[in-house]
């Protein structure tokens, strides 16, 4: 009895502690639905379904990898996977490297530096769509930026990548550098103003160039930075479908197709639930190798970052 | 004579004293004229656009793309907003406008709110299992929506609100969490834990505490939270082609629509009018909000 | 070796002017530290020095070069900072022969220094490990060394040791004055600390708005401070201070706070006082004497409290007017509320006008 009087009243503080966290916990609960239901189950049925033979409803069957098997022996799709890893490769490298000049340009006390990072940022305010429209506009062969040098007298001047089945994916990259190294200005140099001051005048009582400075030292230091804006660039990589819609609609042909079009395409236009699905999922395993590293890096046991 | 004498005078070397006289370097020349040039790369666009909206379809076939209208016309203009036609109807982009308006301000009001309650909840209360679903709810910022589109929309039609505006402010709010939960939630960790525990010992309750006490001092969290969630809604085109129907096409949409199935020729200046409208909000918040933009998107940087 | 000199020298942040005409005079082989609270200069005047900032107007002299235009790296000087400022992902040795590389250093003249440095600052062991795997004080020797093998003239200290705790603070402070002694080279060194001042300098420049207050020995700073803001921001427990005015008593000066009269017998004026002038009395607590011993006396004062410090007690004295700290040695016996004399040696003393400020 002695035992049991203690033991009671914890479990009534207990249940009193519960009862306190009850609005709380009421107020989580939409979120908590939407975990479960959209992020969790979502996520689950799409993947489930990728191993059915559903073509314009759903069937819950099991046809194995068959549906694999035949997104990797369809054209569109490898046409596809070809341009992520071109259009990916370029528009990582050019918002990067565009990026970081631009930061530490701007970062060298230059006159007017908010009018520039004004300038370099204001693309990113713009949707996809907008920005795909007004490059198919300015690219276009007919009256276009061709049409503009050969007025200007060189009657022999081609540009004609938009509705080149060879170069059109690079017009993409040029419209997705465009609307995206403003925003990888911004995140480094944000690092770079916060790179303690003393270090820069450290270097240069050594007498430290200023590009080995900011390669050798100031890099090192902002990596955390680079590697958010790499994994930001990655995401938008996989997640591509606005901007060539809006460019190309994915042509000429099928040239400048994209997986996130594919899933698209062959849910709502070619009722090929099983096949899109499987598309989804291979998206889905993408960004899972994209990001766990770096989620690891950033919250995992060993971060740096931990307690921010 | 004495002007020849002070001239013969030797004048001592001048040793350096004050400001070093400041040499325009090549490496500085070099600078500037990089970072004009990609100016001028990033602003083109942008002046084309503006330039063809206000010229005639004589002069855009004839002229050059760069140059200043000989008439300046704002006929494109207006047929853009009323009378451009999206496939089969020809009532302009103000359609889209006032959809993509309809859509916003619910959705922007109830994910920021739903957003703030979360972050506040994980913040201070400790409810079982919220750290798991929170940090589900992060990783699903990093999946592509073609992921869930599907067995969304199943969803969505099964309950009755596929294609509905009820429908794409639920799902704008659904897409919106992570980020809104994330940016709140930092804010509020970034408080002193005092400030909660002493509203506690006053007696506060749950919501009293949130409208109360933290929502009052959320301000620039909120005007964050506003701007990344107005220029994100209103430059989605991928949910709103989706969930939204054809009543609720919101501008993005609509302005595809007019731009690439355009049947016959094409009218370069309408689209440009069209394409500038519809980049209007989102430039005009990007030059108003200023370096709060910029806040924002470091804190959507965190996320990733 | 190298005398440093700073002439007339003005610096301005926009409309703000930080200096006017600022001279300062460094001999060579000696250590001087800048001493004054946050805001008043200091940095500032190091880093024009160093050459990290533009001076407006005026010269910068080391040695027999003139350096106002030079680039900091070839004024010959090296410079230890308050954060340390190490290149992260570097390793030790990398941070120390970095700048060495950027001069186009031989290799092995490198490898020597590197050697030599470390070896004065005992931190070989550490040599291939990363800053960010050393501890503060550690870190702090790394930042010296790096300053070492730059084979400097001049070296510049900015607050070296303020992110420190206490006990590593003492440690590196011996440390440097070794340095100093070993290497004889000119040291400026800036700190707000004043222990750290009174154990280093040879000569003190001790600042407050953007001027230099005073400049001499750690003696004369302690013992006459030029005036009443030196003397009351070095020494710890501060100095007190009786406000009052002079008066004229046939052939003596007598200080007179309300009814309180102290004759100023032996007191080394530096400059005649005009009578009846206000002051401000100056007097250290270890001068005040419980009982007889000075010449002069202070009467009606009680006991508020006692603070034990240790190795000696500060025994606050009050009355209605003033409150008096006396600083002695070892455990007190006096108790709070016990009237005692006090008196003071009257050669100790520092006058100051109240109006200027200035020592009298």
């Amino acid at each position: 009895m002695a035992i049991a009087i203690p033991a009671k009243a914890e479990t009534a503080a207990r249940r009193r502690l519960a009862w306190r966290q009850l609005p709380a916990a009421i107020a989580l609960l939409p979120a908590a639905v939407i975990v479960l239901v959209v992020y969790l189950g979502c996520m689950v049925w799409t993947v489930r379904l990728s191993f059915t033979s559903s073509k314009l409803l759903p069937k819950l069957d099991w046809a194995g990898l068959s549906q694999y098997e035949r997104l990797f022996a369809n054209n569109r799709f490898l046409i596809s996977i070809e341009n992520l890893l071109v259009f990916g490769f370029l528009f990582l490298a050019g918002c990067l490297v565009l990026g970081f000049l631009l930061a530490v340009f701007i970062d060298q006390r230059v006159r007017a530096e908010g009018v520039f990072r004004t300038v370099y940022l204001y693309p990113h305010a713009l949707s996809f769509i907008v920005t795909g429209l007004v490059w198919q506009w300015f690219l276009n062969p007919t009256l276009g930026l061709q049409k503009l040098v050969r007025d200007a007298g060189f009657e022999s001047f081609t540009f004609d990548w938009l509705v080149s089945r060879e170069m059109a994916i690079y017009t993409i990259v040029i419209a997705g550098i465009w609307h995206s190294s403003g925003l990888i200005m911004a995140i480094l140099l944000a690092g770079l103003r916060g790179v303690d001051d003393q270090i820069y005048k450290a270097a240069r009582v050594d007498g430290i160039p200023t590009w080995r400075f900011y390669v050798s030292i100031v890099l090192p230091i902002i990596r955390p930075m680079v590697i958010t804006a790499t994994v930001l660039l990655a995401l938008a990589v996989v997640k591509v479908y606005d901007l060539v819609v809006a460019m190309t609609l994915g042509g000429p042909g099928i040239a400048t197709e994209v997986p996130a079009k594919f899933v698209m395409d062959h849910l709502f236009q070619r009722q090929n639930v099983g096949l899109a699905m499987a598309c989804a999922t291979f998206m889905l395993v993408t960004v899972i190798i994209v990001v766990t590293p770096w989620l690891y890096a950033q919250y995992g046991p060993n971060s740096q970052a931990k307690g921010r | 004579m004495s002007a020849v004498a002070a001239a013969s005078v030797p004048t001592p070397k001048m040793s350096p004293s004050g400001r070093r006289p400041k040499h325009v370097t090549w490496g500085r020349i070099g600078l500037y004229a990089f970072m004009i040039s990609v100016a001028l790369f990033f602003l083109l666009p942008l002046w084309i656009m503006l330039l063809t909206s206000i010229k005639t379809m004589d002069e855009i076939r004839l002229g050059n793309i760069l140059a200043l209208p000989d008439v300046m016309t704002f006929e494109p203009w207006i047929a853009a907003w009323s009378s451009a036609c999206t496939g089969l109807t020809c009532e302009g982009i103000s359609v889209g406008f006032w959809n993509s308006i309809r859509i916003l301000i619910p959705s922007v009001i109830v994910s920021i709110l739903v957003g703030a309650v979360n972050g506040y909840a994980l913040t201070y209360w400790r409810v079982k299992g919220a750290n798991l679903m929170f940090g589900i709810l992060l990783i699903g910022a990093f999946i592509p929506y073609q992921v869930f589109i599907y067995p969304l929309v199943r969803i969505f039609s099964t309950v009755g609100i596929y294609n509905t505006l009820f429908g794409i402010v639920l799902v704008h709010t659904i897409f919106g969490m992570p980020v809104m939960t994330l940016l709140f939630r930092n804010f509020y960790a970034s408080l002193p834990l005092e400030l909660f525990n002493a509203a506690r010992i006053d007696g506060g309750g749950f919501w009293t505490i949130f409208t109360k006490v933290m929502l009052p001092m959320s301000t620039p969290m909120l005007i964050v939270a506003v701007i990344l969630q107005v220029t994100g809604i209103w430059n989605d085109f991928i949910l709103g082609l989706v969930f939204a129907g054809r009543e609720n096409l919101p501008m993005t949409v609509q302005l595809n629509n007019i731009v690439n199935s355009q049947e016959g020729e094409k009218l370069y200046n309408v689209n440009m009018a069209a394409t500038m409208l519809t980049g209007i909000v989102p430039l005009v918040v990007y030059f108003v909000s200023g370096r709060w933009f910029v806040r924002g998107i470091a804190a959507g940087a965190v996320k990733g | 070796m190298a005398e440093v000199s700073v002439r007339d020298v003005s610096v301005a942040f926009g409309a703000v002017r930080v200096f006017d005409g600022l001279d300062l005079e460094v001999s060579s082989g000696e250590f001087i530290v800048l001493l004054g609270p946050s805001g008043c200069g200091k940095s500032t005047l190091l880093n024009s020095i160093a050459g990290l900032l533009e001076v407006d107007q005026g010269q910068i002299w080391i040695g027999d070069r003139n350096v106002t235009w030079e680039e900091p790296k070839d004024r010959g000087i090296a410079m230890v900072f308050q954060s340390y400022a190490l290149y992260p992902r570097m390793t030790v040795r990398r941070n120390l022969s970095f700048g060495l590389e950027m001069a186009k250093t031989p290799k092995d003249e490198i490898e020597r220094r590197v050697q030599q440095a470390a070896a004065m600052l005992q931190i070989e062991q550490l040599l291939d490990r990363r800053p960010d795997q050393l501890s503060g004080g550690q870190r702090q020797r790394v930042a010296i060394g790096r300053a070492l093998v730059r084979d400097a003239k001049v070296f510049l200290f900015d607050e070296p040791l303020s992110n420190l705790d206490a006990q590593l603070r003492n440690e590196l402070r011996v440390e440097i004055k070794r340095l100093h002694q070993r290497l004889d080279a000119t040291m400026i060194y800036v700190t707000h600390d004043q222990i750290e001042a009174l154990t280093l300098a040879d000569r003190i420049a001790v600042m407050q708005d953007q001027a230099i207050q005073q400049l001499g020995t750690p003696s004369e700073i302690y013992n006459r401070p030029a005036n009443r803001f030196v003397a009351g921001f070095v020494g710890s427990p501060r100095m007190n201070f009786l406000d009052g005015h002079l008066e004229k008593d046939g052939g003596e000066t007598v200080f007179v706070a309300g009814d309180r009269r102290l004759r100023l017998n032996g007191y080394a004026f530096e400059r005649r006082p005009e009578p009846t002038m206000k002051v401000s009395l100056g007097i250290r607590p270890e001068h005040l004497i419980v009982g007889d011993g000075g010449n002069c006396r202070l009467d009606g004062l009680t006991v508020d409290m006692v603070e034990p410090m240790g190795a000696d007690s500060l025994v606050w004295f009050r009355d209605d007017h003033v409150s008096l700290g006396v600083r002695l040695s070892g455990e007190t016996v006096l108790r709070e509320g016990e009237a005692a004399p006090l008196t003071l040696p009257v050669n100790q003393l520092s006058i100051f006008s109240t109006e200027t400020g200035a020592r009298l």
